[in-house]
């Protein structure tokens, strides 16, 4: 299967570029032309083919220069990624799910091989060949939450279920949304949820963590989150924000069409079958809005979308200062017709 | 001094009314105006016949209240005043490794002495079942720089510079048990210097 992972950067020059085949496979979040939130989960089964569902974890063209992105971030801050004690056996849960996963859906890339509890993984892409001993915390070069989450695309939490809530008591993150796992890690459900506006009155979180605590073994659910960023910046960490805040304020006509980013998350939701812990991933896919109006359909919608949210929504996402720029920049590629229901992308 | 809830968000701490429980031993942690529940509480009904088995742990709050005298002649088992939390800490550690099963624990004073001793019992295994909370005094906060990390204690205003970074920090409601602290996040990142003038919130 040929694809080429590019050489690109998510930090300083950034060079990242999605691709055309990238941006057909965009998983543009909004299925109507106005949004607000919603438990909106669904079943995580495999979808289209080349879709960003076709498999469990996807795997695309940006692989490699988000695992060095990860790299970099962990190098100068170790506490992105961290784990109680007691998470440990999660994390192998964890491990075991990725890896049996990419190399069911990927075995031209990776492979699992295992002799009872001696196993043998190998990334071709990362040119890893590892042994170790399944369950054997020191037959790894790191923990194995972090170890396997060095070599997967998006943001890991792992939440332990107890007192009928879930807690957030390990993760690997440093692609969020300006959240810090740092402070947030050991808190209940409601309480790493606290800072969001409106949808706690809205019931949204109690109905969450309601299905959540009855998520099943062997059937994940997904859903989509969105947000704004300025620059293909991945990291964008609350502990950063001095040094990436001051690049909202230098959007020009002529340059957000580049600059400004969509932010997709695609996070799905997995029981863990020795911990009983769920694991959360959260990858992010970032498709600039030169990118989006490319797709007829999708420069309309985003166009109607951003220009009606409510403020409270704009402010949290933090975009509520470009948020008439975005407007008038993006009603260049509105012109009233209607949007088919869904987000597949109808090129025209 | 009592705390409004009102427009407030669930991971910010909600504090009670310190009522006697049965239980082998007693023991209370408390700063300034803290003292107050600890004698509200041994003035009210079934609370005398604890004495003989409480340890109060005392120390004065940010804003200078002293009642160390007034505890004292309670007549608790044992009475200690220590000058602020991180001198008391290794003796409460101490005391909550080897605490006995059915020990009561009772916290009370300024959101930064809860938040760290009810951290320490929490980290030693103590059940939050056998521990009570009541917010007395002070509404000074205990701020972590999510920048730095550093942690600046007995915030008044709002934003506030990081006592140890320098940054302008807006002060959230955000509130991490494991920490006992709020967070705090630069205000003028976006627009370098427009730092709005610091308005005292907490007292």
């Amino acid at each position: 299967m040929g694809i080429e992972f590019n050489k690109e950067t998510f930090r300083d020059d950034y060079t990242f570029k999605n691709s055309p085949a990238a941006v057909r496979r965009f998983p543009f979040p909004f299925p109507e032309d106005d949004y607000m939130y919603s438990v909106n989960m669904e079943p995580h089964v495999p979808g289209r083919k080349g879709s960003v569902f076709e498999h469990t974890f996807d795997v695309d063209e940006h692989y490699l220069a988000e695992m060095r992105d990860r790299e970099l971030v962990l190098k100068s801050d170790p506490l992105r990624c961290q784990s109680l004690p007691h998470m440990t056996l999660a994390g192998w849960d964890l491990l075991e799910l990725i890896m049996e996963s990419k190399a069911r859906d990927y075995p031209h890339w990776f492979e699992l091989h295992k002799s009872g509890d001696r196993w043998t993984w190998i990334n071709r892409p990362m040119e890893i060949e590892q042994s170790f001993t399944f369950l054997k915390d020191d037959t790894l070069p790191y923990g194995p939450l972090e170890y396997i989450t060095r070599q997967t695309q998006g943001d890991f939490t792992l939440q332990d279920q107890r007192d009928n809530t879930l807690y957030i008591d390990a993760g690997t993150v440093t692609t969020q949304a300006d959240w810090s796992l740092d402070f947030d890690v050991g808190m209940a459900f409601h309480e790493w949820h606290a800072p969001v506006p409106l949808a706690h009155n809205m019931g949204v979180f109690d109905r969450a963590l309601k299905f959540l605590l009855k998520l099943q073994l062997g059937s994940p659910v997904r859903r989509f989150n969105w947000t704004m960023t300025v620059d293909p910046l991945l990291d964008t960490s609350p502990e950063n924000y001095p040094k990436w805040g001051p690049s909202k304020t230098t959007l020009t006509m002529d340059t957000i069409g580049k600059r400004q980013h969509l932010r997709v998350e695609l996070q799905t939701l997995h029981r863990l079958p020795r911990s009983n812990a769920i694991a959360f991933p959260i990858r992010a896919y970032l498709a600039s809005f030169d990118d989006i109006v490319t797709m007829p359909k999708w420069g309309r919608r985003l166009h109607r979308v951003v220009r009606d949210v409510h403020p409270d929504l704009a402010t949290y996402k933090g975009f509520i200062r470009n948020r008439d720029l975005m407007v008038q920049w993006l009603s260049q590629y509105d012109d009233g017709k209607p949007t088919s229901p869904g987000w597949w992308p109808e090129p025209e | 001094m009592s705390l409004s809830y009102e427009g407030t968000i669930p991971s910010r701490p909600r504090y009670g009314q310190l009522t006697p429980r049965p239980g082998s031993g007693h023991l209370f942690v408390a700063d300034g105006e803290g003292a107050d529940a600890i004698l509200a509480l041994f003035a009210g009904p079934g609370a005398k016949g604890m004495l003989a088995t409480t340890q109060i742990v005392y120390m004065p709050g940010p804003t200078g209240t002293d009642k160390s005298a007034e505890l004292e002649k309670l007549g608790a088992d044992i009475f200690f005043r220590a000058p602020d939390y991180s001198t008391a800490q290794p003796r409460l550690k101490r005391l909550f490794g080897s605490a006995h099963m059915g020990l009561q624990l009772y916290l009370t004073g300024t959101e930064g002495l809860i938040g760290q001793a009810q951290r320490d019992a929490i980290e030693a295994g103590l059940p939050h079942t056998a521990m009570q909370t009541e917010h007395r005094g002070s509404t000074v906060r205990r701020v972590q720089c999510v920048h730095c990390k550093g942690i600046t204690e007995n915030v008044r205003t709002d934003p506030f510079v990081c006592s140890h970074c320098g940054l302008n920090l807006f002060v959230r409601d955000h509130y991490s048990r494991r920490l006992a602290a709020f967070q705090g996040v630069n205000i003028d990142a976006e627009d370098p210097g427009q730092v709005p003038p610091q308005v005292e919130r907490f007292a």
